[in-house]
């Protein structure tokens, strides 16, 4: 019994290296990714978040063309294309009428038709289907190095900004009104969002990276009313989406980055049913109440 | 130590190139309690604003004493109450002039934003999460996070909407005590009868002062029908506000007058 438990549980990652890597990286990954993706959620930008990903597409394509599938290039590539589209959506957002729903669609649209088209010039739709999907697998030391002084990055920055960001997802206007720190920190937590996107397209491609910021904090949603839980519960469940999802792939030979993404989606749909303010505790909780 | 707290000069603010407040000139004493009255779009809001400093004027300024840290209760808060704070946590933003970024909050830190829920009423509220207060509790919850701020200038925009008669009183009450703590106070306030007696200064707005200076004064029948008599709606087409064309010479000697006269006895 022990022994098939092993087996299934802690010998693949005992006895391959490049599991040990995938693990090392995926799990860093959530520790940086997670909390930014519940800021993310928290201010209704879920789907900015979504968009960001694909913005990150034609840097990443340009530093293949020029250098081929070599991970810094893409990756420096990446964060260029999605810094432009993060300052200028936010730029349009915050110095116009435009919202920055609609500012991010525009900027993200126009940078993805350029990614594609980029990437059409020179490779074959493997190379598409590696960018847009990533290889966790396959992760280099350069790729863990990298994700690692992102992941110190976001929550260095996380712990400096921590009150001016609640501060600006519960009241904008106040803490204008006591501080000039609105804008700046607008723009740093955009800056976040598109580094640990950037940091996830290695392992898990740009279109599924953003999956890993979002899911585990929708699902910690459901689970908690204060910010500081609801982080560390999005990280529990990134580190346990990536384990589930690696020895998924592992055993049923499936791509790891949809595996990964997959299972957070599970937890998603267990908390929506059995969360503390999921729909299930809603229905049956609520008949009885207290005289006060 | 100077004796303004505030000085209105030549103060224009508005929105796409039309004024809300035309030319507005005058001081607002250190210590002095004014209510801010006047008709649906004369101003109210938007002077609250320029103060603050999140509206930029279009023209003239307005300057703040040195040193004069601003609280500011907005009409139309931008708060999210679906974000997952506590009564708490929203209560602590008001330390913020006080600890920063970075200060840790102090015991008694948490010891004051506990006196200040206890002194709007709403004691042992600390953990209930924000989404569960009624429209009232609210207010008094932001009246709490005022009070935390501990601010030279008290700026509050129509702070009595959809609050029970009770409530107001308590919010009177703390309004007085602010007043007894030399604080420089200015309500924008819709119920006449309130001001007459809880106001000793009032400012009647059309988009350009009426009236300034003492409430019984100010809010006399002919200065009301004046109030009233203006035009709320822009004007597309409305000529260009020359340099010389406005009567802004004529609204501040007039208010000058005034101010002095109805402040005067007060001061002492």
């Amino acid at each position: 019994m022990m022994e098939t438990l092993y087996g299934f549980f802690i010998a693949p990652f005992a006895d391959f290296a490049f599991m040990q890597r995938a693990l090392f990286g995926s799990l860093m990954l959530s520790l940086g990714a997670c909390p930014v993706g519940v800021f993310l959620m928290l201010r209704r930008m879920s789907l900015s978040g979504d968009a960001m990903a694909h913005a990150i597409l034609p840097g990443a394509a340009a530093g293949f063309l020029f250098y081929g599938l070599e991970i810094l290039p893409m990756t420096i590539g990446g964060l260029i294309a999605g810094i432009i589209v993060a300052l200028g959506a936010g730029a349009v957002s915050r110095f116009t009428i435009q919202r920055e729903d609609a500012s991010m669609a525009a900027f993200y649209l126009i940078s993805l038709a350029i990614g594609v088209l980029m990437v059409s010039i020179r490779g074959s739709s493997v190379d598409l289907m590696h960018v847009l999907f990533g290889t966790v697998l396959a992760l280099n030391n350069e790729a863990l190095t990298l994700i690692g002084g992102i992941v110190l990055v976001t929550l260095v920055s996380l712990a400096i900004f921590w009150r001016a960001l609640v501060a600006e997802c519960l009241d904008p206007l106040f803490l204008r009104s006591v501080s000039r720190l609105g804008s700046p920190v607008h723009f740093i937590f955009l800056g976040l969002v598109v580094l640990n996107l950037v940091g996830g397209f290695q392992a898990l491609g740009t279109l599924l990276s953003v999956g890993l910021m979002i899911l585990p904090a929708a699902a910690a949603r459901f689970w908690t009313m204060r910010v500081e839980p609801m982080c560390v519960l999005a990280v529990l469940i990134g580190f346990a989406s990536c384990v589930a999802g690696l020895l998924l792939s592992y055993h049923a030979s499936l791509p790891s980055g949809p595996a990964i993404i997959l299972s957070a989606g599970v937890v998603y749909f267990a908390s929506i049913l059995f969360g503390t303010r999921g729909i299930l505790r809603a229905r049956i909780v609520h008949h009885r109440h207290r005289t006060a | 130590m100077t004796q303004t707290c505030l000085t209105f000069r030549d103060l224009t603010l508005g929105y796409n190139s039309h004024p809300a407040i035309h030319h507005l000139d005058g001081t607002i004493r250190r210590g002095s309690l004014t209510a801010v009255v006047g008709a649906n779009g004369s101003g109210k809001s938007t002077l609250m604003k320029g103060i603050v400093g999140v509206l930029k004027p279009m023209a003239g300024t307005v300057v703040r004493a040195p040193g004069v840290r601003a609280a500011y209760l907005p009409q139309q808060s931008e708060l999210d109450r679906s974000f997952p704070a506590r009564v708490v946590d929203l209560v602590s933003l008001g330390l913020w002039p006080r600890r920063g970024l970075l200060g840790r909050h102090t015991r008694e830190d948490r010891a004051a934003v506990s006196q200040a829920l206890m002194a709007v009423g709403l004691g042992g509220f600390e953990t209930r999460p924000i989404d569960t207060l009624s429209g009232g509790q609210l207010q008094r919850t932001l009246f709490a996070r005022v009070l935390l701020q501990d601010a030279d200038l008290i700026l509050l925009d129509e702070p009595f909407n959809a609050v029970d008669t009770k409530t107001v009183g308590d919010l009177i009450a703390l309004i007085k005590r602010w007043h007894g703590e030399e604080r420089t106070i200015m309500v924008v306030v819709h119920d006449l009868e309130l001001v007459r007696q809880n106001f000793p200064e009032t400012l009647l707005l059309a988009r350009q002062p009426i009236a300034w200076g003492e409430t019984k004064e100010t809010l006399r029948p002919e200065n009301l029908l004046r109030a009233r008599h203006f035009h709320e709606a822009w004007e597309e087409n409305a000529p260009w506000c020359e340099p010389d064309s406005h009567e802004h010479g004529d609204h501040a000697h007039d208010h000058g007058h005034d101010h002095h006269h109805g402040s005067g006895p007060r001061a002492a």
